[in-house]
Order: structure tokens, then sequence, then C-alpha cells
């Protein structure tokens, strides 16, 4: 019996550190772990004993990348236990930045990261030298998301106009106007990309997932819904401790998230498209079919096409709540400091972040739990990686190394918020 | 805002103060803000370097590297010239850091007319907040020879190569 060994001491075009093992017998997958060795984080334990008005901005700095996902699940959580109810304008505003997170970070990933392994080429900057004009697309593509971030949250990375109830501020009604013409260049732009990046080869890959994500009757959820599964689970925010448990796994500093049966799940792009599709925009939904993708997409290669659909559909919707802004008045709904516990999930670029806070009487945080997505998608991937290896035995060992990091870009993992990545090994023995 | 002619150097420090030497190049930037100079600080991914690139003639980026020389070494690299390691910077998010930033520009024709970019080894990268004592010695030295390039901000602009004298440790080979 051969033993094969594959190695990858460092993945590339993923943020966070950690290692990947395969280990073959023969044509038999032994051993697939996903080793993560980024130090943690201790975000939960820390905010112990904070003042609940903090959270925001402490949980923020677990992304440079999604800091609005941590900002907003964590401000509906403190809301949820301190009985506040935003205002639809504020809400709207919320919409409204989210959107230029989802721009920026699908951006950079589909564009600048995982293109690459579709152009069989290295980096991003050798796509810059082949192909400049896509890069110069997906730059101004990205600096349209950022430019959202600054406008209505200060600045783009760990914005500072966001708090608890809603806004310090609220943004000139002309400066969030003005953001109008580049959203709707960005908008086409998107669409041109998803539509020429349908013309990859993409692996022949196709798996039954168990999609996870908000899901919402009337709007493709951003920060609202309830969560459900292509499974049929339908489940209010509050309820996810119930049916979602996190483990821990000596090979990583990351908690694994599983459903309560054992069963790993997916979220992020491909479980809010299948489980919204019908809450995209009419041209985003044209832009699906066109691209050559149906109502469900199963083969996570592809997941790269969802994710400029995602973007197209952000600049669309951004550009909708700009045209229309109201500035809220008041920038932010006040509340008294009051025992309770509080439950938010919204929906990072990843998948859903959910958050759960307990307070004292005093407004302070006697627990907290956070569960990232990429915490959440861990299972997932290990499964997609013994499946891909097995169906691709007949690779070269660089080949299969390559094909390994494409799966696991196919999740745009973002390590350091889970803490929870990367050097492959595979072993044939 | 275009600051497009402006004769002083922009002075952008990159890393992250929270995993100790990896904060070298926020530590220059503010101790050269407060002293009046015109820097900053830059958080989140490479591609925000691109926009810097496009606005400012003359950049100076300061960053922490980890190639395994000695600690508190200073490498003085000017951009123009020869394409960057990528290696050799230990900063990166979503491993598109400064060279990244820095070759995309190039392959695009969007470097600045001057781009300097000087490297300060260090020695731990964990978490924690606070510069290694070498490392912080090397930030110091740096400071001081970007002060004397511009005294007092925006007087005595372009009047000397300062930094570039500062490479007290540098290593010519660190171009190749």
């Amino acid at each position: 019996m051969t033993e094969r060994i594959i190695q990858v001491d460092a993945l590339a075009r993923v943020e966070g550190e950690g290692a990947l093992y395969v280990r073959l017998r023969g044509r038999e997958v032994e051993k697939v772990e996903f080793r993560i060795f980024e130090p943690p984080r201790f975000f939960e334990a820390f905010l112990r004993g904070r003042d609940a008005l903090e959270t925001p901005d402490i949980t923020s700095r677990i992304c440079g990348i999604c800091p609005i996902a941590y900002i907003m699940s964590a401000c509906q959580g403190v809301e949820n236990a301190l009985g506040i109810a935003v205002s639809p304008e504020i809400d709207a505003l919320r919409r409204l930045i989210y959107c230029g997170e989802w721009i920026q970070s699908n951006t950079l990933h589909a564009v600048l990261l995982h293109a690459p392994d579709f152009l069989g080429l290295d980096d991003a900057i050798q796509i810059a030298q082949s192909n400049p004009d896509l890069v110069r697309t997906g730059l101004r593509l990205k600096k349209i998301g950022n430019s959202v971030m600054e406008c209505i949250g200060g600045r783009a990375v760990h914005p500072v106009n966001t708090r608890v109830g809603g806004f310090y501020r609220a943004p000139d009604r002309e400066a969030v106007r003005a953001l109008v013409p580049e959203l709707e260049w960005g908008a086409q732009a998107a669409r041109d990309l998803a539509l020429a990046f349908a013309r990859f080869e993409f692996p022949d890959d196709e798996f039954d997932y168990t999609f996870v994500s908000l899901i919402h009757p009337d709007r493709y959820p951003i920060l609202e819904g309830r969560i459900g599964s292509s499974r049929g689970l339908d489940i209010a925010v509050e309820e996810f401790e119930r049916h979602f448990v996190e483990e821990h796994v000596a090979r990583s500093t990351a908690l694994h998230g599983r459903m309560r049966d054992g069963s790993a799940y997916l979220v992020g792009p491909l479980a809010r498209f299948a489980n919204n599709f019908d809450r995209l925009t009419p041209d985003c939904q044209a832009t699906a079919r066109e691209a050559g993708l149906g109502p469900v997409v199963r083969n996570p290669f592809k997941s790269i096409l969802v994710r400029l659909i995602e973007v197209q559909y952000a600049c669309e919707e951004a550009a909708r709540l700009a045209r229309a802004y109201v500035p809220p008045d008041p920038a932010f709904v006040a509340a008294p400091a009051r025992a309770g516990v509080g439950h938010g999930c919204t929906e990072a670029p990843r998948g859903i972040c959910y958050h759960s806070y307990r307070l004292d009487g005093e407004g302070r945080i006697e627990h907290a739990r956070i569960v990232p997505p990429t915490s959440q998608n861990q299972p997932q991937i290990e499964a997609d990686l013994a499946r891909v290896v097995a169906d691709n035995l007949d690779l070269a060992d660089t080949d299969l190394k390559w094909r390994c990091e494409q799966t696991i870009r196919n999740y745009d993992p973002c390590i350091s918020c889970s803490t929870h990545f990367l050097k492959l090994t595979v072993d044939r023995v | 805002m275009s600051d497009r002619g402006k004769r002083a150097p922009l002075v952008v420090g990159i890393g992250n103060r929270f995993r100790r030497d990896d904060g070298v190049g926020p530590w220059v930037a503010e101790a050269l803000l407060g002293a009046g100079l015109d820097a900053r600080v830059h958080a989140g991914d490479g591609t925000g370097l691109l926009d810097l690139f496009e606005s400012h003639d003359d950049i100076v980026l300061v960053d922490a590297t980890k190639s395994g020389a000695a600690p508190g070494r200073l490498v003085a690299l000017d951009a123009g010239l020869a394409p960057l390691c990528a290696d050799m910077f230990h900063y990166s998010t979503h491993r598109f850091g400064l060279a990244e930033a820095v070759e995309t520009a190039r392959a695009l024709g969007g470097l600045p007319r001057r781009l300097r970019v000087y490297g300060i080894e260090g020695r731990d990268f964990g978490a924690g907040i606070g510069l290694t004592d070498s490392v912080e010695r090397a930030a110091r030295a740096l400071v001081e020879a970007l002060s004397v390039e511009d005294p007092g901000g925006d007087r005595g602009r372009g009047m000397s190569h300062g930094a570039d004298r500062a490479m007290v440790h540098g290593d010519a080979d660190a171009q190749k």
C-alpha cells in the first residue's frame, strides 16, 4: 500500500495562519485535518465586566475586513437585551453601510484572491500584468465599498460612527446621495465580472449542502430575518444555541460549528443565495441565469460567481438606499441599563455571525458568546477537502495541492476572525 | 484629495500595534505625526495603499520585516528600482500586503514618482503591546533620520536623505 503525503506549509490568499494535512493510504483518504494555529483571541472573556455600550467597538476589532458584521451583530444583541427598537431610518442606514462591507469584502476575495485560481496564476500581481483592466475594475469596485463605509462610518476599517442604538451622527444627505453614481457603475461592473468569470473552467464537483442563512420574506437578508436552512429549519435568532453547537478539536484554536445532530453545514454566499434567491432583484436573477446558475448552486467552486452577484446586489441596494436616504433624527435610540439577555445575528460576507450577551442591572456584560462564520464552515471545509481529494487522486501532487487550496478559498475563510489557519500537508501512505 | 505636487514625503506606517514588533510601522508614523510631519498609520488590507500611490508623489512606507536577520536591522529599499520580496514583510491581511500592493501598482503603472520602503526586522510578533528593545532603538533612529529629512514638517523639504543614511545595518542584497 502506497503512502502519499502532500504538504502545503502556508496557504496564500486567505486571512490568518494555519495548515492543512491530508494523508492517503493507497486510494483511501485516511485523514484530512484543517489545523488552525492562529493565537486565540479571548474576546468573549475580556468582554466580561465591560459596559455593554462598548461591545460594538470592541468586537469590531475581531476583523479588519468585516468589522461591520461584528458591530451590527453586537448592536443587535445589546439592543435586544436593553429592549431598544431602532427607527426605520436607522435600520436603512445600517443596511447601507453593511452593503459597503459586502462590496469591498466580496470584491477583494473574488477578483484579487480567488480569481487567480481559475486563471492559473499565483496572485493578483500576475493578473495585473496579464489583465490590468480586470484588476483596475476590481480595485474601483472595492473602493466603492470603502467609500460607503467611510461616508457613514467615518472610516473604512473599524468605523467609529456606529453605536448601540444607531449612529453618533447622521451623515449629510448630500454626502450619501453623492455615492449613487459610483454605485450604479459598480452594479454594472459586478454583473460584467460575473458574466466574464462564468466562462472560467470550473471543477466538476457538487454536494448536497445544508445551507444555513438568515431568511427573510421580503428582503435579501443582511441584518434581518429568521435563521433557516435548506432542510427546513426555521428558528428565531434567540433559538440558535438550541440547534447549533461548537466543539473544540485539538488541531484548531477555532471551535468547530456543527448542527446539534453533529452534521456539518454551510454558511455564506451559497447559502444566502439558495435560501433567498427570490428576494434578489430581477437584474441580479438575470445575471445568475445568464451566468448559467439556477436558484441553488451546489458546486462550491462557483461561489465566486455568487459572490459577484451579491456585489451587484449590494451596489443596487446601496444605490436605492442612498437615493431614499433620510437622515435619522434622532441619530440613535438610547435606553437605560437593565439586566437581560439579548441575541443578534447578521449576514457577514462569509455567513451568519451570531452574538449573544447577558447583561447585569448596570448594563455590564456578564457573559458573551460570538460565533463567527468561518468557525461554522470549518467542518464543511474539511468534508469538501476529503471529497475533492478522493475525486482527484489521479492528479499529481502539485495539482492536487493547488486544487485543495482552491477548495479552501471557495469559503474565503477568515482565520483571524475564527481564530480559530494555513499549511497544507498531504501524506500518501 | 490629491497631494500630488507636495514636496515632503508622506510617511505611512504599516502593521498591527497589538502584535508587538509588527507595530513598528505605526510606532514610527505616530512619532513623526507628533513631530508635525505628514504621516499616517495604514490599517486594513494592502489595496488601500494603491489609492495613496495615486494621490501622493513621494511616499515612505515603514513596515516590520521577518527575514531571519538580526532584530532591529533596518533595510532601505527603493521600490522604483526593483521588485519587493513579498516574503520579507510580515504584515498581510488576506495575503495582500505591502509587497503585493507595490507590485500590483507597478504592473498597473501606478507607482508614485518616489517610493521608499523602510523595513525593521522584528523579533516578537506575538500578541501584546510594545516593541522589543532592539526594534524600538531602530525605530527611534529611523524617526530621527526622517525628521532630519523633513525638519519641522513642511519646512526644509527634500533637503537631505537622512533616512537613507540611517540604513546603518542595511543589506544591499535585500533588494534582490
